[in-house]
C-alpha cells in the first residue's frame, strides 16, 4: 500500500469522527502550545534576566596595561604605558565578538561647584562608547559627543551622588564645575546604578573626553597645546594652499636624518585601561582570545614575548548570569516534556478505545486483503496525523498565547525558532511512540474474531 | 481442473487441555461457474469450513486446492494477498465502513491490491460496479441513508471490485426481509449466470438454498449429502 494511501485513509478514518479526533488532539495542542508558549515567555524572561545580569558588568572585559619589570623587581600593573585609545578603536574595528569599547584615563581630583567642594570616587576620561560597555543610560540632558572627545571639550557627565552633594539634588545640566581651575560644563546627568558588588558607590562618578581629561586636567602642559595649536594653524596655512598654482617650496624638505633629529613633539596617548562590552556572555571568552591577539599585533610583540597587557573578565558576575539561564531553560524543558507525555497518553489512550471501537473494521479490511502491516501503518499513520495536526495547531495557539501575553501583560517574550522545530519533532515521535502499541494491537487482530466481534 | 478443490481437510481446535475436532475429513470439489449453497445447523462446522475456504483459516490438515494452487500451508500474510486476489466476501451484517460513502466503501479493497491502481481508474470499476447492482443514484450516501437491501448490494459491489474468482457469502439475507431477500439472491444468480462467477451461499435457510443449483450439507465436520441438482432449479423461472 502506496504512503500516500496510508495517508488519505488515514485522514478519512479520522474524519468520519471529527469530533473524537479533535478531542483526542486537544492534549498534543495544549502540550505543544504550552510548550511554545512557555519557552518563548520563559526565553523572553531569561533574556531580560540576562541583560539585567548585563548592566553589571557581566559581558565585560577588562584591559589594563601591563607590569613593567626591572631586574627582578615588578612594578605593578599599570606601570607601563601600553595602551592607547586607538587600540580600544581596533578592538572594536576588528574584533567580531565585540560590542562596543572604551578608553579610560583616570584622575582623582577635586570637584568644585560654587562654595561645595566633593572629591568623587570616580573621575573617568572615556569616549561615549563607555556608556554603551556599561549599558548606562543618562537620565538628564545628554551624553557627550565624539566630537567633544575630538576637542578635548570642557563638558561632563555627573552621577546621582554628585548631584546630591554639589547641587542639593537640582537639576546640574547646564551648571559649570571646575576640576582643578579648569570649567567643565555638565551636559548630562547619568541614570542612577547604585552599589556595585564590592559596596562601592558607582554613582559617585564624573566622566568626560578623555581627551579633555588627560591633555587639560591630569597631564595639561603647555608645550603639548601651545604645539598643537600651532600643527593646525600651519596646516591651513602651507603655501600650496595660499598659492594653489605655484610650485615653489618656501622651505627646504629636512632629510629623514634632519627629520630624525629634531623629532615632532610626541603627544603621548597612553590610557590607563580599555573597558569591553562582548556581544554576548557566550561570546567573552572568544572576545578576549581576538582582543589578545589584536593587541599582540598591534604592539608587536615577538610570538614568545609576554604579554604587555592584562586582560580579565568579570568571571564570577558571568557565572551567575549562565547558570540562571541555563537553570530556566532545564525548567522550561521540564515542564515542556510532562506535557507532552500528558497529550501522548491522552492519544495512546483514544487510539487504543479507537482499536476496540473499530474491530469490525479491522477484521473486515483484513478479510478483503490487507495484511497485518497495512493495517498497523494506518493505526500509526492516524496516530502521527493527529499529532502533526495537533502539533500545528498548538504552535499557532501557544505564539497566539506568548503574544497576548506580551501586548497585555508586557511581559518581555522572544519567538524561538528552535522551539517550535522541537515541538513538531515531539509531537511526531509522542504520535509513533503512543501509538505503536495500539496500531501493533490491531495489527495482531484475528480477521475471524474481529468479524464477529459485537 | 476444479476451481476449488478440498481433500480430507481436517480442523480441530485445542481448547486446553481438550482437542475439539471440528471438521473431520471433508473433501469437496466446486467447478468454475457453480452456484453452490452450503448448509448445515449451528454448531456443524459450517462456519469453520467457510473460514477455510475463504482463506481465513488454515485447516489442520488436508490439501486446499484454490485456482490451481495447493494453500493449505500459506502463511497470514499470504492468505490475506489470496483473499485479495480471489476472493470476494458478503456478509450477513453487511460490515460497511460507517460514515464513509458507498463508492469509498467499494474501492476501499482495492487499496490493499498487490497492483495499485490509479484513482481515476478505482473509482470507475467502483462506479461500474454500483451500477451493476442498481445503486448508480446512491453512490455518495452512507450506509446509515441507505436500506438494508440497499447496502447489502453495496457489500456485492465491494466484493466484486478485486475480480474475484469466487463469492463467498455468509448469510447474506439473515438480516433482510422477504422481498430484499429475493431480490439479493436474484442478484447472486444473474451475477452466476450472466458474468460466470462461482458463487457459495452458506446458510441454513432452505429457502435460500433453494436458489443454488447445487446444495452441500454438512452435519457434525461431515459432508452429509452433496447433489447436484436441487429440485427447486427445476422451478426456476
Amino acid at each position: 500500500m502506496k504512503s500516500y494511501r496510508i495517508m488519505a485513509t488515514a485522514l478519512r478514518a479520522l474524519r468520519r469522527n471529527i469530533m473524537r479526533a479533535a478531542l483526542t488532539t486537544l492534549g498534543i495542542v495544549i502540550g505543544v502550545a504550552a510548550v511554545i508558549a512557555m519557552m518563548e515567555i520563559g526565553r523572553g524572561s531569561s533574556l531580560a534576566i540576562q541583560r539585567t545580569i548585563a548592566t553589571m558588568g557581566a559581558n565585560n572585559v577588562l584591559i589594563f596595561p601591563g607590569n613593567a619589570a626591572a631586574a627582578g623587581v615588578s612594578f605593578g600593573a599599570g606601570s607601563i604605558l601600553t595602551l592607547t585609545p586607538s587600540d580600544a578603536e581596533a578592538i572594536v574595528a576588528d574584533c567580531p565578538s565585540v560590542a562596543a569599547a572604551a578608553p579610560i584615563v583616570r584622575a582623582r581630583t577635586q570637584l568644585v561647584y560654587g562654595n561645595r567642594n566633593w572629591v568623587p570616587n570616580t573621575i573617568n576620561g572615556t569616549t561615549p562608547s563607555y556608556l554603551d560597555v556599561r549599558d548606562w543610560k543618562a537620565s538628564e540632558g545628554v551624553a557627550f559627543t565624539d566630537h567633544d572627545v575630538r576637542n578635548a571639550s570642557k563638558v561632563c557627565m555627573v552621577g546621582q551622588t554628585i548631584v546630591r552633594e554639589l547641587f542639593n539634588g537640582e537639576s546640574p545640566v547646564g551648571r559649570e564645575v571646575r576640576l582643578q581651575n579648569v570649567t567643565f560644563k555638565i551636559v548630562g546627568v547619568l541614570a542612577g546604578k547604585g552599589a556595585n558588588m564590592m559596596g562601592q558607590d558607582q554613582d559617585d562618578i564624573v566622566i568626560a573626553p578623555w581627551t579633555t581629561l588627560k591633555y587639560r586636567v591630569t597631564g595639561s602642559s603647555a608645550t603639548t597645546a601651545a604645539n598643537q595649536g600651532t600643527t593646525v594653524v600651519a596646516s591651513s596655512s602651507l603655501p600650496s594652499q595660499v598659492y594653489p598654482n605655484a610650485q615653489l617650496s618656501l622651505y627646504s624638505t629636512p632629510s629623514s636624518v634632519q627629520q630624525a633629529d629634531t623629532p615632532a613633539p610626541v603627544r603621548f596617548a597612553n590610557i590607563d585601561q580599555i573597558v569591553v562590552a562582548a556581544r554576548s556572555a557566550e561570546l567573552i571568552a572568544p572576545a578576549m582570545d581576538e582582543i589578545t591577539s589584536l593587541l599582540r599585533e598591534r604592539h608587536h610583540l615577538k610570538p614568545d614575548a609576554p604579554e604587555d597587557f592584562i586582560i580579565r573578565d568579570l568571571t564570577e558576575i558571568t557565572k551567575t548570569m549562565s547558570s540562571t539561564s541555563e537553570l530556566m531553560t532545564k525548567l522550561l524543558l521540564i515542564v515542556a516534556m510532562i506535557s507532552l507525555v500528558v497529550g501522548g497518553v491522552g492519544i495512546m489512550n483514544i487510539m487504543l478505545v479507537s482499536v476496540t471501537e473499530r474491530t469490525r473494521e479491522i477484521g473486515l479490511r483484513m478479510a478483503v486483503g490487507a495484511q497485518a502491516s497495512d493495517i498497523l501503518r494506518q493505526f500509526l499513520a492516524e496516530a502521527v496525523v493527529l499529532c502533526l495536526i495537533g502539533g500545528s495547531v498548538g504552535i499557532l495557539l501557544g505564539r497566539a498565547t506568548s503574544l497576548i501575553v506580551s501586548l497585555t501583560l508586557h511581559w518581555p517574550t522572544a519567538t524561538s525558532l528552535g522551539a517550535i522545530i522541537a515541538a513538531v519533532a515531539v509531537s511526531a515521535g509522542v504520535g509513533v511512540i503512543f501509538g505503536y502499541y495500539p496500531a501493533w494491537k490491531a495489527s495482531r487482530l484475528d480477521p475471524i474474531e474481529a468479524l464477529r466481534y459485537e | 481442473m476444479a476451481l476449488l478443490d478440498l481433500r480430507d481437510v481436517r480442523k480441530t481446535y485445542h481448547l486446553g487441555e481438550v482437542d475439539l475436532p471440528v471438521l473431520k475429513g471433508v473433501t469437496l470439489a466446486i467447478e468454475k461457474g457453480e452456484l453452490v449453497a452450503l448448509m448445515g445447523a449451528s454448531g456443524s462446522g459450517k462456519s469453520t469450513l467457510m473460514n477455510i475456504l475463504g482463506c481465513l483459516d488454515h485447516p489442520t490438515s488436508g490439501e486446499y486446492w484454490l485456482d490451481g494452487r495447493e494453500i493449505s500451508g500459506a502463511s497470514t500474510d499470504e492468505r490475506a494477498m489470496l483473499r485479495n486476489d480471489l476472493i470476494g466476501f458478503v456478509f450477513q451484517n453487511f460490515n460497511l465502513l460507517t460514515r464513509t460513502s458507498a463508492l469509498d466503501n467499494v474501492t476501499m479493497p482495492l487499496n490493499y491490491a498487490r497492483v495499485a491502481l490509479h484513482e481515476t481508474a478505482m473509482r470507475a470499476r467502483a462506479e461500474k460496479l454500483l451500477r451493476l447492482v442498481g445503486l448508480e443514484e446512491r453512490m455518495d450516501h452512507h450506509p446509515s441513508q441507505l436500506s438494508g437491501g440497499q447496502q447489502q448490494r453495496v457489500a456485492i459491489a465491494r466484493a466484486l471490485v478485486n475480480q474475484p474468482r469466487l463469492l463467498l457469502a455468509d448469510e447474506p439475507t439473515g438480516n433482510l426481509d422477504s422481498r430484499t431477500t429475493e431480490e439479493i439472491l436474484q442478484m447472486f444468480r444473474r451475477l452466476n449466470e450472466t458474468e460466470g462467477l462461482t458463487v457459495i451461499l452458506v446458510t441454513h435457510d432452505p429457502n435460500v438454498a433453494d436458489h443454488a443449483k447445487r446444495v452441500i450439507r454438512i452435519r457434525d465436520g461431515l459432508i452429509e449429502d452433496q447433489n447436484a441438482a436441487v429440485a427447486a432449479q427445476l422451478d426456476w423461472p
